[in-house]
């Protein structure tokens, strides 16, 4: 493994050389009692990987079944299940962990030139949190299911839904502090331990948006907690908070829920635009445009993520008045992000752009990003709202955003930053096999779900209309190309483990510092602290001459 | 039940079937456009950069501009100028959408899993069919015995969600005169796909006859007899009246017209045309014996006609 050549470049002394954090010690045991911050990463890289395959297999089953407009492969109760898990394991054991704490963990201490994070503990009791609010939602699919939808509306899921509603709500309870934990580590880290010269203008972009997201998650996330206590406490015990039966108010439910999950939509995004700025300004050698104006943006739309949440709730029943305060503050979230976008264009600009495969990512991130976002305009329009709230046009809406967005920054970042994790590169070649099937796969099924929205096709519905039923087969169609680019990707990743060629320190030739140590690092990360005297992402002079 | 397709207007919506429609896709398609035009610019600048700055070698020269302040203030301005305008065409539409004319027909509306039930101004009743008149404004008071519920029609581009514990409301004005779909839009249970109904929209002059003899544009009356026998089904006295001698709530109908019965206070009675009469209007008052007084009244909820059509279908019961 040792390179000698790049060892020495590095200033690596002989004794570190050939060790890393993967190979310092060895066996289960000192992986499940590690504290290093780049171990707990991988740890939790492969359990959203197992949440994502999860609800990977939900999503394809719900497709399958929109096949036809009657029964295709199982009935309602079981549709309605699926959907409920996919939306689920999607968003609780996917997408709110998947950045921040996999890629997250790993690199933010490397980015700021750290040992490890601020509380090393904390950090394997988050992951511990994780897995055991995972246990009791994979102990909900196992006793009876839930089918009340990802949102848990109530009275629904407090007093009618006869399934495993107190699993699985507690399940999220549980890994709501494992959200709560990391978001204070990752804050205390980048006040504290920042090397010397690191100044906060001078951390990576991905940094500044990992600083936002940990802030909503530190503040909304006790909101869900509280929310989904009351749910269990109105199901077992007939407390009555929401049911009207009770003397409850449905509505209040809606507004306790959102006031946690708007925010958390930018939890999933705000990391994903973090990668996006990372991939962008490294593979096309540029500095990145706008440095402030994406650092500020960031921190905007975690405050303004905040006074937004009753735009899902124009036809609740919440006062018009409401209605239209919420419509006017949603369109102000747009600012920062289209910020961002205009920014990430002007990074391009100037640049000697290589496409490599996480730019590939990353550029189809800018592609469904712009889609995403300017579809949500539409929602945000109060009038335009009253025709598609509820629909399929809303189901594209956010699959663009949260995945066509979200989870493609992750997998971008995956393989923009797979070889300093592993010590491995991929098969360049399957890799954008991968990437072309998932892309096209994605708006395939995807861009199909607007035109079904627009028509009125109603959203969690087992039985269609038979006219909504072509647009529906060619959605599943996609679904499977979809799939199958997962799938690849997996292969190729899978492949690369086993026998990829070593990775050198920077193969990108970025300019963050978590390329100025080993590939993959030792486990104090940097063998002497650094000592940081360039801007972000300025290199040296006699580079860029 | 058979439900006619959503007809579409568009490539992208529905055919607009009420007066707001127009409104709500004019905001569309403000959007639309909006979108569209921005969308090609960014795209358009994107694929040029991948073309203009794709690596040729070590040498390419880089721009070492990191910001500008100009063009910053600028696409931060402009935009926001953009969204506020957007604001204002939705909030033109919603507000239109949210105050209901004060002459709206007011027709009371009831969602629980997993049906519709309508109940008309003078106490009519229909059951996943929503009938409106034409060219007058309705306007719909809604609540849910159950869960949530949501309220929508596709054609009309209204949608309101159905709350357990208190009243919403929703109205529109009918512009075509055709048949089209009701979904329920919130997520409500095993049967929530299933919860769907049929809105029909007549002439106000049919819709006036309809609530009248029940009858739409086209149909016949029905003999007395046979209208006994639709409303015997559709107003619930088979719920607790067999047809076939078995005891359910209530005494069989089978014979029932012409036996003899024992009332609840010792005395006994021949059922004819006057012991319906009074049965359907003050139920409780003569309770054969042997069973509970559960039966509610139908006064006010059957016309003359209904009960002189019931009579005769009972006479058929045999």
């Amino acid at each position: 493994m040792a390179n000698t050549a790049t060892v020495d470049e590095l200033g690596h002394s002989p004794e570190v050389r050939g060790k890393n954090y993967l190979n310092q010690t060895a066996g289960v045991w000192s992986w499940l009692t590690t504290v290093d911050h780049k171990r707990i990463g991988i740890m939790y890289l492969v359990s959203v990987l197992v949440g994502f395959g999860l609800g990977g297999i939900f999503a394809l089953l719900v497709r399958l079944e929109l096949l036809t407009a009657k029964k295709t492969i199982m009935d309602a109760t079981q549709y309605n299940q699926a959907f409920t898990l996919h939306g689920a394991a999607m968003v609780f054991l996917f997408i709110i962990p998947s950045i921040p704490a996999s890629l997250g963990n790993f690199f933010l201490p490397l980015m700021i030139g750290a040992k490890d994070v601020a509380f090393p503990r904390l950090n394997l009791l988050s992951l511990y949190l994780f897995w055991i609010g995972a246990i009791f939602m994979l102990a909900a699919i196992v006793t009876g299911g839930v089918d009340t939808g990802w949102t848990f509306y109530v009275p629904y899921a407090s007093g009618v839904s006869t399934t495993s509603v107190i699993s699985a709500t507690f399940g999220v309870f549980v890994m709501g502090f494992s959200s709560i934990l990391t978001g204070l580590n990752f804050i205390v880290t980048l006040h504290k331990l920042r090397a010397p010269g690191m100044s906060w203008y001078r951390m990576p972009l991905f940094l500044w948006s990992l600083y936002a997201t940990s802030i909503i998650q530190v503040l909304a996330t006790p909101v869900l907690g509280i929310t989904l206590l009351l749910l269990i406490f109105e199901r077992a015990f007939h407390i009555g908070i929401f049911d009207p039966t009770l003397g409850g108010d449905p509505v209040l439910f809606q507004h306790f829920f959102w006031f946690y999950s708007h925010p958390a939509v930018y939890i999933m995004i705000l990391p994903g635009m973090g990668v996006a700025t990372e991939i962008l300004t490294t593979h096309s050698k540029r500095r990145v445009f706008g440095y402030k104006a994406i650092a500020f943006s960031s921190v905007a739309i975690a405050l303004v993520s905040f006074l937004v949440w009753g735009h899902h709730m124009f036809v609740s029943g919440q006062s018009e008045l409401s209605s239209a305060i919420f419509s006017f503050l949603t369109f102000f979230v747009a600012i920062p992000s289209g910020v961002k976008m205009f920014n990430w264009l002007g990074t391009l600009w100037g640049g000697s752009i290589r496409f490599t495969v996480p730019m590939l990512y990353g550029i189809a991130f800018l592609f469904l990003f712009a889609i995403g976002g300017l579809t949500g305009l539409f929602l945000g329009t109060l009038s335009v709202d009253l025709h598609l709230h509820d629909t399929y046009f809303v189901v594209a809406h956010f699959h663009y955003v949260m995945m066509g967005s979200t989870a493609i920054a992750f997998f971008g970042g995956l393989h923009h930053w797979w070889p300093k994790m592993t010590g491995k590169m991929y098969d360049e070649k399957l890799a954008r096999v991968g990437f072309a099937l998932t892309f096209i796969g994605f708006n395939w099924t995807f861009f199909t779900q607007f035109i079904l929205g627009t028509r009125g096709m109603p959203r969690r519905y087992y039985n269609y209309l038979d006219q909504f039923q072509p647009l529906h087969a060619f959605s599943t169609y996609g679904s499977w190309v979809l799939g199958t680019g997962f799938l690849i990707t997996f292969i190729c990743l899978a492949r690369s483990l086993k026998s990829g060629a070593p990775a050198p320190a920077n193969p990108w030739d970025s300019a963050t510092l978590e390329w100025q140590t080993q590939s993959p690092p030792i486990t104090e990360n940097f063998e002497k602290a650094p000592i940081v005297t360039l801007d972000a992402y300025e290199r040296p002079a006699e580079e860029t001459a | 039940m058979r439900l006619d397709p959503i007809e579409l207007g568009s490539f992208w919506m529905p055919k607009q079937s009420s007066t707001i429609a127009g409104e709500i896709d004019t905001a569309y398609y403000i959007v639309y456009w909006l979108d569209v035009v921005m969308f090609v610019l960014l795209m358009g600048a994107l694929a040029y950069f991948m073309y203009k700055y794709k690596r040729r070698g070590p040498k390419d020269k880089l721009s070492d501009v990191t910001h500008s302040t100009v063009l910053e203030i600028s696409w931060t301005i402009i935009p926001s100028i953009l969204v506020i305008g957007l604001f204002f065409v939705g909030l033109k539409g919603w507000m239109q959408a949210m105050v209901a004319p004060g002459n709206a027909l007011e027709i009371r509306t009831t969602a629980e899993m997993y049906m519709w039930t309508f109940t008309y101004p003078n106490g009519n009743v229909s059951v996943n069919e929503l009938v409106v008149p034409k060219g007058q404004p309705v306007k719909l008071i809604m609540s849910s015995k159950d869960v949530l519920h949501s309220f929508f029609v596709p054609e009309f581009r209204v949608k309101q969600d159905v709350v357990p514990g208190t009243y919403t409301t929703v109205w529109f004005e009918a512009t075509e005169n055709r048949d089209t779909v009701l979904f329920c839009t919130e997520y409500c249970g095993v049967g929530h796909s299933d919860m769907m109904a049929k809105v029909r929209v007549m002439e106000k002059a049919d819709y006036d006859n309809w609530q009248e003899t029940g009858l739409l544009p086209g149909e016949k009356p029905l003999p007395p007899a046979e209208l006994g026998k639709k409303l015997y089904a559709t107003r619930s006295c088979n719920t607790c009246h067999s047809l076939d001698g078995s005891r359910i709530q209530g005494p069989t109908f089978k014979g029932v017209f012409g036996r003899t019965e024992q009332i609840a206070d010792g005395s006994s009675i021949k059922v004819d045309e006057n012991y319906i009469r009074e049965s359907l209007l003050e139920p409780n008052k003569k309770v054969v014996q042997g069973y509970p007084a559960v039966m509610p009244t139908y006064k006010g909820l059957l016309k003359e006609t209904d009960i002189d059509a019931i009579i005769a279908y009972l006479k058929t019961v045999q």
